[in-house]
């Protein structure tokens, strides 16, 4: 039997990395008494599947794994058993079974709702930043890739991005970046706002899956369909996006 | 890099200030604490707040087993606290120190310099100049006689701390030996201190040094006649004129770590570990661990399998490596091994697999490690440490070809594709042909396991040899740096064309450094100082070694590498750990450094009569063994062919 587990990421433990996260996974389940389903072979490894990494220092209310288990667990109370195994600030809040054929977390993720907050400049000239960001209709960021210099045009992965007001040490800002396709980083995207701004501290609030072009909350693309608030509405830049995807994804 | 000095901070925690400094430095996750097993007592100043630090980076320091035992110890306390703190990479120094920030404790992130105590573990002396950095970054003055009583007490244990007179001008108080129960006493006198309302340091440091196992540097003076030492004297009558170490006689009284730290990044030994013995008397002429921790001191089996099993259960970890100088010397220990994997089947838990941290070089010690690793074979490592069997009688590791060739056989033929043997160089009397002998036993070691797979292949791991305090060879010059990498270019060159046969070395120049510090004395001191005042931080790490720190700071400051480092030693010359007691005999050591040259070996005393060598008479113990018998097969000390001994002389002399 396979679940998909939704946990949080928040204060100091944001300092680990993904690596460390998948660690610290492996020793919680073991300790909360959940068989793992292991890998055959020379060097068995236990059958756990992570989605989109999150940066080192970032926090988040929605991060993801799968986990095939060789034998059921208890869904009311596993959730509160594993949170109990895990360190301060890894909290486990929901568990769904996965019904078999469920695209991986890597495979079906197309967007990332985020909070931020940046530092550097004030309020009115980051609002001023967005706007101008907003309008152009192609924003090329060169990147390197394996040693080659490419130019890409990110402007399609930005969502949606807009100012949320001022935080305990500078602005805030929301945005919905795309992980399909076109993507862009965090890190990536707040110096496109000048040169001194800074990201401060990142906050990931939402993961979408793309479902038959239907963008819903990964717990329910797994099966969990009573959970109707998961699905999300979007916009039609979004509806384009998430167009593109699906025609991506079965070419 | 001193420079900036730190000012002593007050402020309960620096976390604030460092949140927002660590999505800048690499690793951040080193500085967050929040360990499972961490302890997270409380600041409160009617405790004895004890602040146990590594002096190198947090996933080296962190599996340390020493300080975490004696971190829950002081915990278990109800008038004592503890926390740890790790050398900060230089990364986060650079804006510590930009920014005012002192070392801080993992835990509650309190300013090191508040603590009572700041207790380094000394594993390696590479990591000297890092106490010195740590304790400045601390906001305390490094040279213990500038600290006045609102100053941490700086203490040091561990196996570098058998000669501490080259750290003499910066640590208060050292600790010699086992601590489980020093730390306890030393908490006491420091609560009586306390209670008394006294203010003097220097009254409290006196009181220290009553305690056996305690020695305190700034109680003694040390005489001089030209370069050499005449004697290191208490300054006070009441002071020991001999400081003994510490043995904790029975080790099933000591359970710990009861709650292994579960770090939440990766670390070098990410697994439980479970000391199953401590002590070892294979007599290893080179080994200064197996001189200082005798006797042998088995802990109880049944313990042994509580504790990997209360282990495994709190912390979910599917690896558990058995502890000790030479775990397969254990008594009984191949029931013990399958009882624990039995355990591990009958809880349903995934695979587990269990490691010792040296096989024994026969096929008895193959056997076992093919019951542990069931699973991953990626490679096994032997230490023959020798390449030729003459060197090996000098050196007491008393390993026959036929059974490394035996061992091997069984590795290779049981799936094993990787051999890594470990080797020393730059021996007493190696000559040439000692050192070509590794590149043989390599190339032999490759063509057994050509019988089984065409991948076979053998990597030599090469260690320049340092001589160290409290073993046979103390007396003996170190090789030069050049010869040493004259030797290595040798084997090098001979194992080119040896296909399978792969070579790694340590570098000579860290080899050089490590023997300036060994053996030295007081007037090492202020070398430390320079090196660490001209940046000479995290000498362990190549990126930041620099033998020129340390070859022009002995120039500066008028001393000598050849006297130090290179020179042979006289039976009557005053060494400068002779005011310390490993509980060896020094005339037991010269009569094995003498044996040594006669290539004679000595046995295990575990299963053969004692030859007093003092670590057991000295001190009213024996060792505690389950089994009075040897372990079947091999010859280790145990039944190994004897040639008649044929004396040499170091004809080499002391610059070979």
């Amino acid at each position: 039997m396979k679940i998909r587990v939704r946990f949080s990421k928040k204060g100091r433990v944001r300092f680990i990395s993904h690596r460390d996260v998948a660690r610290v996974f492996e020793r919680a389940l073991r300790v909360a008494g959940a068989s793992v389903a292991y890998s055959e072979g020379f060097s068995p490894r236990p059958k756990i599947s992570f989605g989109l990494a999150l940066s080192v220092g970032f926090e988040s209310d929605a991060e993801y794994l799968d986990v095939d288990l060789a034998a059921p667990v208890d869904q009311e109370d596993f959730p509160r058993k594993l949170s109990a195994a895990l360190p301060d600030g890894l909290m486990v809040v929901a568990v769904a079974p996965l019904e078999p054929g469920t695209p991986s977390l890597q495979q079906s993720i197309v967007c990332c709702e985020w909070d931020f907050e940046v530092i550097g400049l004030d309020e009115a000239a980051i609002t001023q930043a967005v706007s101008e960001l907003l309008e152009r209709s192609e924003v090329v960021l060169e990147r390197d890739r394996k040693g080659k210099r490419t130019a890409v045009d990110i402007r399609p992965a930005v969502l949606s991005l807009k100012v949320a007001g001022p935080t305990a040490n500078g602005v805030g800002l929301s945005a919905t970046l795309a992980t399909d396709q076109v993507t862009i980083r965090p890190d990536e995207l707040i110096p496109l706002l000048g040169e001194s701004v800074e990201l401060s501290r990142a906050w990931r609030r939402k993961q979408w899956t793309n479902v038959d072009g239907q963008q819903l909350e990964p717990l329910a693309a797994a099966g969990d369909h009573r959970r109707e608030t998961h699905v999300r509405d979007i916009g039609p830049i979004e509806l384009a996006a998430a167009q593109n995807a699906a025609a991506g994804s079965k070419t | 890099m001193s420079e900036t000095t730190v000012r002593h901070s007050t402020a309960p925690t620096v976390w604030p200030q460092l949140e927002g400094l660590l999505h800048r430095v690499s690793k951040p996750a080193r500085y967050i604490g929040g360990e499972l097993g961490a302890a997270y007592k409380a600041p409160n100043k009617d405790l004895i707040s004890w602040l146990f630090v590594y002096p190198d980076t947090y996933e080296i320091g962190l599996p340390n087993q020493g300080l975490q035992i004696l971190y829950e110890i002081i915990n278990e306390r109800s008038d004592g606290r503890a926390d740890r703190s790790y050398a900060p990479w230089t990364d986060l120094e650079a804006l510590m120190r930009a920014q005012g920030i002192p070392l801080f404790s993992v835990e509650h992130h309190t300013p090191a310099g508040d603590f009572d105590v700041m207790a380094f573990n000394l594993s390696a002396e590479l990591t000297y100049t890092n106490v010195l950095n740590c304790v400045d970054l601390a906001g305390v003055p490094v040279r213990a006689d500038e600290r006045n009583i609102d100053h941490p007490i700086v203490m040091a244990g561990g196996h570098c701390t058998y000669n501490p007179e080259p750290l003499a001008d910066f640590l208060d108080v050292v600790v010699l030996g086992d601590g489980e129960e020093a730390v306890g006493e030393i908490t006491d006198i420091m609560a009586q201190f306390r209670g008394s309302g006294s203010t003097d340091r220097t009254e409290l440091l006196r009181e220290l040094s009553h305690l056996e196992g305690v020695y305190v540097p700034s109680m003694y003076v040390a005489h001089y006649d030209g370069p050499a030492l005449r004697a290191v004297e208490p300054r006070f009558p009441d002071v020991p004129a001999m400081v003994r170490k510490r043995t904790v006689s029975d080790l099933a009284e000591w359970p710990y770590p009861k709650n292994q730290l579960v770090p939440l990044t990766e670390v070098v030994h990410d697994r439980l570990s479970v000391e199953v013995f401590r002590g070892c008397t294979r007599g290893c002429r080179f080994c200064q661990a197996g001189m200082i921790t005798r006797p042998v001191r088995e802990r109880p089996a049944d313990q042994v399998r509580t504790m990997v099993k209360d282990g495994l259960d709190r912390s979910g970890y599917d690896e558990v490596t058995l502890t000790s100088l030479s775990t397969a010397d254990m008594s009984g220990v191949d029931g013990l091994v399958t009882d624990i994997m039995n355990d591990s089947d009958a809880c349903g838990a995934g695979p587990l697999s269990v490691s010792l941290p040296s096989l024994r070089v026969d096929a008895f010690g193959v056997d076992i490690a093919a019951e542990i690793q069931r699973g991953r074979r990626t490679g096994l490592t032997f230490a023959p440490e020798a390449g030729t069997w003459r060197m090996r009688q000098i050196i007491n590791k008393l390993i026959s070809e036929d059974d490394l060739y035996g061992a091997v056989d069984a590795a290779y033929s049981q799936g094993w594709k990787r051999m890594k043997l470990y080797f020393l160089t730059g021996l007493p009397s190696e000559t040439d042909e000692d050192t070509l002998g590794i590149g043989e036993l390599a190339k032999n070691c490759v063509d057994i396991g050509r019988k089984y797979t065409k991948r076979a292949s053998t990597t030599v791991s090469l260690g320049g040899f340092v001589p160290k305090p409290f073993t046979p060879f103390q007396w003996f010059g170190q090789n030069t740096d050049v010869e040493l990498q004259r030797k290595i270019f040798l084997l090098k060159d001979s194992t080119k064309r040896m296909h399978g046969v792969n070579l790694k070395w340590h570098d000579p120049k860290a080899t050089l450094a490590e023997g300036i510090t060994a053996r030295g004395d007081r007037r090492l001191g202020p070398v430390i100082e320079d090196v660490w005042r001209r940046g000479g931080t995290f000498q362990e790490w190549s990126e930041h070694f620099d033998v020129s720190l340390w070859t022009e700071a002995m120039e500066r400051h008028g001393l000598s590498i050849d006297w130090y480092v290179y020179r042979h030693r006289t039976e009557d010359e005053v060494l400068p750990w002779d005011h310390l007691d490993a509980g060896l005999h020094k005339d037991f050591l010269w009569t094995d450094w003498m044996d040594a040259l006669d290539e004679v070996g000595l046995p295990d005393c575990r299963w053969t009569p004692c030859y007093d060598c003092g670590a057991c008479t000295g001190y009213g113990i024996e060792h505690v063994v389950a089994s009075a018998t040897a372990p079947a097969g091999g010859s280790q000390g145990t039944a190994g062919p004897r040639t008649k001994a044929v004396p040499v002389t170091l004809g080499m002399g002391p610059r070979q």
